[in-house]
């Protein structure tokens, strides 16, 4: 599947596109098919995402989505040194998956 | 240490507030992401993997409390309570809004910092010696020189587009503590029959292609430093790539050139420069280097200098009979470096507790060593570009209540130069260029010898790790360097073995296949056993390595 990422143009956040806009959680992520580089000019013209980009991934048995790239799976929960600052859905999914 | 003048304090505020204007455009949608990225970068403003990331300049390392309790305040008050200091003696925050990102700057700028040429290719922020106007075996304080070159390369309007980024480190003695030939250019301030001047060595640098930079000027009088600078970056400025960013810096020009190609180009160049008169007047040297006279009690050590402290004399520090916890010795003995004058030492507050994120300082932490370079180092400290701190100048006597404080700050870890004192850069977990963590085998690795206790049995051993070919972690340069790459999507690291950034510079070797991350912390393992095992009495790992060659250790590794 391939899905969008990017940062959000004020805090720098990571950012998953959900289908109607932007999420903090990979989990969120929708897979945009032959869609991807419509949605990204029209959410980076609109300022709704700063850097965007897309990506491949798949889902896992649970059914939650998986970045396919290491640095896209580190960039989902955070740095792997540092899980106090993880985003709040790594409590759910734990870190296995991420390396 | 060098007060900003009228001049200094209004370009930086200038550039604050045209960075406010720039960021709001930005963020009203006037500036795309293109036009703006240069601009953020200008301001030392990047785009990491999780969040803005700014780089603030600390100009040759140096800063005084009232600066590091501003970085402390701007960690709690716009990042996540924590900044990580760097291999240029600088420091990065990981979580930074764009939003805030002006007054950031704006709160910098009100204690003489800023973020300017932390980005771009440009002349990056000065490096230099951190035991600086403080080592027993300097011969010539190099701050003020280093000064000079930030007020000269600061807005150079001619080097603000070179063909790459441009790093400058100055030492001013025989020891070299800053990696001084791995830089662009390379200066050593020395003294010929009583004349101060400058050596000069230039193509040196890290990265994907490694290379020790050569001498190509052995002695530039003072009052021509400035001239035979612009020389050396108008000959790169001209003829350096700019046609392939991976052949760009200043190492490919000299070692294409070869270096007495680049050197006759560079001393023309340099006979026309003295003919157009860019000097500034030897008046502005001497008053840059009156803010860098030492402390009145420094000022006069008597006819020697400090000695390294030995187990004997550390025993005898304090007031005699006095109950100390058993840690105190040990940080005494491997954390503190001979001052020039006998009754002091430069004190070494080490960023790597064992397990810990080196370089990386809390801000409670920052405050706790603001407070005390106020009250022991007479309001003086340093980043160092092992990523530790330093007091550098600090009263014999005042050890035991010194190391105290740190260590109920966890900043107390007696671990100078150990293969606990890794060098390594932010890796995967933060950097957007990286292949690979550099961070946890830094911490496995530091946890592990510390608890085995074989830190202390191995004694002097340089590890560095980088998470990518960019080398920010110095493993060219590391007794043992660990470079993380891709290997199929999974993390993998090459080791290599003998190398240094000091006065015996070399460029370490790849030991062969590279291994996974339990793989390399066994290999490091595997690498100080056979030092144990054949090294001679006084050797250090880099010296049994360069006597018995690469061959035993891959034996151990591989065989």
């Amino acid at each position: 599947m391939k899905i969008l990422t990017g940062n959000d143009l004020r805090s720098g956040a990571v950012t998953w596109w959900n289908g109607n806009g932007w999420s903090l959680f990979v989990d969120d992520a929708v897979d945009v098919g032959d869609d991807a580089e419509e949605i990204l000019a029209r959410e980076e013209a609109a300022r709704r995402v700063n850097v965007p980009y897309a990506i491949e991934a798949r889902i896992d048995a649970a059914g939650n989505v998986r970045p396919a790239h290491i640095k896209d799976r580190v960039r989902a929960l955070g740095p792997t040194v540092r899980r106090d600052l993880a985003v709040p859905t790594a409590n759910k999914t734990g870190w296995d998956w991420v390396i | 240490m060098y007060k900003y003048d009228q001049y200094d304090q209004a370009m930086v505020d200038a550039r604050v507030e045209e960075f406010r204007d720039q960021a709001r455009r930005r963020l009203e949608g006037k500036l795309t992401e293109d036009q703006f990225k240069p601009l953020r970068l200008m301001n030392g403003l990047y785009l990491q993997l999780h969040a803005y990331m700014l780089r603030v300049a600390i100009p040759y390392g140096t800063l005084n409390a009232r600066q590091m309790e501003a970085l402390a305040d701007i960690a709690e008050k716009y990042d996540r309570g924590y900044g990580h200091f760097t291999t240029r003696q600088n420091i990065q925050y990981n979580w930074i809004k764009l939003e805030d990102a002006a007054d950031i700057l704006a709160d910098l700028s009100k204690v003489e910092m800023h973020a300017i040429q932390t980005s771009g290719n440009c002349i990056r922020n000065i490096s230099a010696d951190h035991f600086a106007g403080a080592a027993a075996d300097e011969v010539v304080d190099p701050r003020p020189y280093a000064e000079l070159m930030r007020q000269w390369s600061s807005f150079h309007p001619e080097f603000t587009y070179l063909p790459r980024k441009f790093k400058i480190a100055v030492i001013g003695s025989e020891t070299d503590r800053a990696a001084m030939r791995l830089h662009d250019i390379g200066i050593r301030i020395v003294k010929r029959d009583g004349e101060v001047g400058a050596q000069f060595y230039a193509g040196g640098g890290m990265g994907r292609t490694p290379m020790i930079a050569p001498l190509i000027r052995d002695f530039v009088p003072l009052d021509q430093l400035i001239t035979y600078a612009e020389a050396c970056l108008r000959v790169y400025n001209r003829y350096g790539r700019r046609d392939n960013k991976y052949k760009a810096r200043i190492k490919i020009l000299v070692h294409e050139l070869g270096a007495a190609e680049y050197t006759r180009q560079v001393e023309e160049e340099f006979a026309h420069m003295l003919s157009v008169g860019v000097e500034p007047p030897l008046e502005e040297l001497a008053r840059i280097a009156a803010h860098f006279e030492l402390p009145e009690p420094l000022r006069r050590p008597g006819p020697r200098a400090g000695t390294p402290l030995t187990p004997e004399r550390i025993k005898n520090i304090g007031v005699p009979g006095q109950a100390r916890d058993g840690g105190f010795e040990a940080w005494a003995l491997n954390n503190t470096h001979p001052h020039r004058h006998p009754d002091y030492v430069s004190a070494v507050i080490s960023l790597k507790p064992a397990g810990g994120i080196p370089g990386d300082a809390t801000s409670e932490q920052m405050r706790v060593v603001a407070k005390l370079a106020r009250h022991y180092s007479f309001d003086e400290l340093r980043v160092m570009h092992t990523q530790n701190l330093l007091l550098p100048h600090v009263a014999i006597a005042d050890l035991p209540a010194l190391w105290q404080a740190l260590d109920a700050a966890g900043l107390g870890s007696p671990n100078m130069d150990t293969i606990e004192d890794i060098i390594a850069c932010p890796g995967l977990d933060y950097c957007s260029l990286a292949n690979a963590r550099s961070i946890p085998l830094a911490q496995r690795i530091s946890e592990r010898f510390a608890a085995s206790g074989r830190t202390e049995v191995v004694g002097e051993l340089k590890l560095k790790i980088s998470g990518c070919i960019n080398a920010c972690g110095h493993h060219h340069a590391g007794h043992i360097g660990i470079l993380g790459v891709d290997k199929k999507g999974k993390e993998n690291f090459q080791l290599s073995l003998g190398g240094s950034e000091a006065e015996d510079v070399s460029l370490a070797k790849i030991t062969g296949p590279g291994f996974d991350e339990d793989g390399v912390i066994a290999a490091v393992e595997k690498v100080t056993d056979v030092y144990l095992a054949t090294r001679a009495d006084g050797e250090r790992f880099l010296d049994t390595y360069r006597r018995i060659g690469m061959e035993p250790f891959k034996e151990a590794l591989y065989g």
